[in-house]
């Protein structure tokens, strides 16, 4: 099906009254849980799960468009008015927007930060209209050789290229993988890595894990280091921005969406490399006479164009996790879940087999991106009084539900015991510098990845060189060594010249 | 500009992150020995992956462990050296919280093991007033209770207070 057709259909249907009703009501839980602070989009998306239980599929779908994007949003708020980032793409808008609030500029920089969102947000969702379907004619022809090879190469690319260390980020992707492996094994039906534990049959939820690290984890890693005292929360002031401001912030919104978008599409996984790319070119093609402002007291463009590129890869990441089933972001891990929590499998199949709920859910991420623009500017003062929940009350109330979401899936305490322990080893990996999403990164996608080696290797009988004679599959191996082993290359040919 | 701490334990932690890696990748293996042999054939049985993974492991943890010999990462972390330190009653109440809501949900329900893990968190985050929070950890929990059993049709089990209502 062609991409205005699928559109017309969706469209068709995301535009039912209940299903706006959805859009809206995502929408609107996503910006309130995302604007808490140290709420990232994955951790939303995890504590927002149980809302869907009683939904039917697309209903749920509609309403995770919604959270997603409000997420997005309610992050970047946070990011200018309190200073503390919910995840590692809002960084670099924390570090302009947040100068603007102290200069009395708020206003202008939460009106660019949700204009840039809007434009970035349709620019990356006519990407996965028109890019998707693309994709799905490509992934068709892929086999279980060429989807492990690209596994691999995601599982690199999430683990080792990002983050500060190779060292570290392929530890935090083992650590997934181990978690992945708990449970029964699909293929011989053999209980592994269960210690004789009857409720780890089923396997650790991944929900969990996700609370686990990013709740639990942040919440003692804070009372670790806890200090008196509070956060100072910004005026928002004049939601208004000058003639100067509009003409300032354009060109960064569009730049900031098509580098954004690409990075999102490919499995370079991760927000933070075109944030601040992004970053770096709006400081070096901003007009002289603004080019104090970086650093000093805000420049518009450091938060419209980074904002814009955030919002472009989160959307971006949605291309090859709907047409290919693979997450290369901890939120996209987390929807995939979501997914496979209702029987539906997300790849080239979705498109298919369920045309209407796809187009559907691509339609209602254009309908939640205006929902959003029309919304969070009114809606403002609302959110800037949620960010005044004062810390101990606010810990307190995200440990609470972080528990009964938790105890909810399976009412067993060992659950709970998981969701602390992993909290826990979480607390420490922030110590020490250890990334957090390549964790569920590689629990959600290392069981799909040992499936699809069985299945190349049943094909192949055993043959260990299918991997190698087929040239997809090589050229996307050759790709993943690259990536693995090119960084430290180039370094160590820089060094001498550096030096 | 304040000069950071000097922490003497630094490439100690880091060691002690090292080996605690190392030790994972064991007692994964350990589990891997241990799934039983499957009757099936197949080419990739079902114990091949959990293999791999325990090695893949214990080879990041010796890489680690050597990293951590020779200085460790810790100190190049702006944030972990400019931490202020330990907050031993923080993680004192938080820990205790978590150990009150393991100990409580199965017996007296949700409603009350939640409030009670309210009060201590709020306490850990230095809250002065646990009368108050007390009343608000009831409202909250209670108001996720029934958001949750019957809203949403997800059962959180029985206790004393859900009982009554």
């Amino acid at each position: 099906m062609d991409s205005v057709a699928g559109l017309a259909m969706g469209f068709a249907n995301a535009l039912t009254p209940i299903n706006l009703g959805w859009a809206l009501l995502g929408c609107f839980l996503g910006t309130a849980i995302g604007v808490l602070p140290g709420i990232g989009p994955a951790l939303t998306i995890a504590l927002l799960l149980p809302v869907t239980f009683k939904v039917e599929a697309t209903g749920a779908f509609i309403l995770f468009c919604g959270v997603f994007y409000g997420a997005m949003y309610g992050g970047s708020t946070t990011s200018i008015l309190l200073n503390t980032p919910g995840e590692s793409g809002s960084i670099i808008t924390a570090l302009e927007g947040a100068k603007m609030a102290r200069n009395g500029r708020a206003g202008p920089a939460l009106v660019t930060a949700a204009v840039g969102s809007f434009v970035a947000g349709t620019v990356g969702t006519l990407g996965i209209s028109f890019i998707g379907p693309i994709v799905v004619d490509l992934a068709l022809k892929l086999g279980p050789a060429e989807y492990f090879s690209l596994m691999l190469l995601c599982f690199v690319t999430v683990s080792a290229v990002l983050g500060g260390s190779a060292l570290r980020g392929l530890t935090s992707l083992g650590f997934g993988l181990m978690l992945g492996l708990v449970g029964i094994d699909l293929q011989t039906g053999q209980p592994r890595l269960t210690f004789g534990i009857p409720e780890l049959l089923d396997g650790v939820n991944v929900v969990l894990v996700a609370v686990a690290l990013f709740a639990v984890g942040e919440t003692l890693h804070l009372a670790w280091r806890h200090v008196e005292g509070g956060q100072e929360v910004r005026e928002v002031g004049r939601l208004w921005m000058s003639r100067s401001d509009w003409r300032r912030s354009i060109g960064p919104w569009l730049r900031g969406s098509l580098l954004g978008f690409p990075f999102g599409v490919l499995p370079a996984g991760g927000t933070e490399m075109p944030t601040m790319l992004s970053y770096y070119a709006e400081q070096k093609m901003v007009k002289p006479e603004f080019r104090h402002e970086f650093g000093t007291t805000g420049a518009i463009e450091g938060v419209a164009g980074p904002e814009a590129a955030n919002n472009a890869a989160a959307a971006g990441i949605l291309v090859p996790m709907l047409t290919l089933g693979l997450p290369t972001s901890a939120t996209a891990a987390i929807m995939l879940s979501a997914f496979q929590s209702y029987g539906i499998q997300p790849g080239p199949m979705l498109f298919t087999q369920q045309p209407v709920l796809v187009w559907t859910l691509i339609a209602s991420l254009y309908i939640a991106n205006v929902m959003l623009v029309v919304l969070n500017l009114p809606l403002v003062g609302l959110w800037a009084r949620i960010l005044k929940i004062p810390t101990p009350q606010l810990y307190a109330g995200i440990l609470v539900f972080a528990t009964i979401g938790t105890y909810g899936i399976s009412n067993s305490v060992t659950d709970l015991v998981l969701l602390y322990g992993i909290g826990i080893v979480a607390m420490f990996m922030r110590r020490f510098d250890f990334p957090t999403a390549p964790v569920v990164i590689g629990m959600i996608l290392g069981p799909m990845a040992e499936q699809a080696l069985r299945q190349a290797l049943t094909i192949s009988q055993g043959d260990w060189t299918t991997f190698l004679t087929r040239p997809i599959s090589a050229s996307i191996l050759a790709l993943a060594a690259v990536a693995l082993v090119g960084p430290r290359l180039w370094g160590a040919f820089r060094r001498p010249a550096v030096a | 500009m304040n000069q950071p701490p000097i922490h003497e334990g630094t490439p100690r932690a880091d060691l002690g992150v090292g080996l605690f890696v190392v030790l994972l990748g064991l007692a994964t293996l350990y589990a891997a020995w241990a799934i039983p042999e499957s009757p099936l054939y197949a080419q990739v049985g079902a114990k091949a992956i959990p293999y791999l993974v325990g090695v893949i492991l214990v080879g990041l943890g010796i890489g680690l462990s050597v990293s951590a010999a020779r200085g460790g990462w810790s100190h190049g972390l702006e944030e972990a050296m400019a931490a202020p330190p330990t907050n031993w009653r923080a993680i004192g109440l938080l820990g205790a919280g978590l150990i009150v809501q393991l100990a409580l949900i199965d017996w007296l329900g949700f409603v009350i093991a939640a409030t009670i893990q309210y009060v201590l968190v709020c306490a850990a985050f230095g809250s002065r007033r646990p009368l108050r929070d007390l009343f608000i950890g009831i409202v909250v929990t209670l108001g996720a209770y029934l958001a949750f059993s019957r809203l949403l049709g997800v059962n959180i089990g029985a206790g004393v207070l859900e009982g009554i209502i």
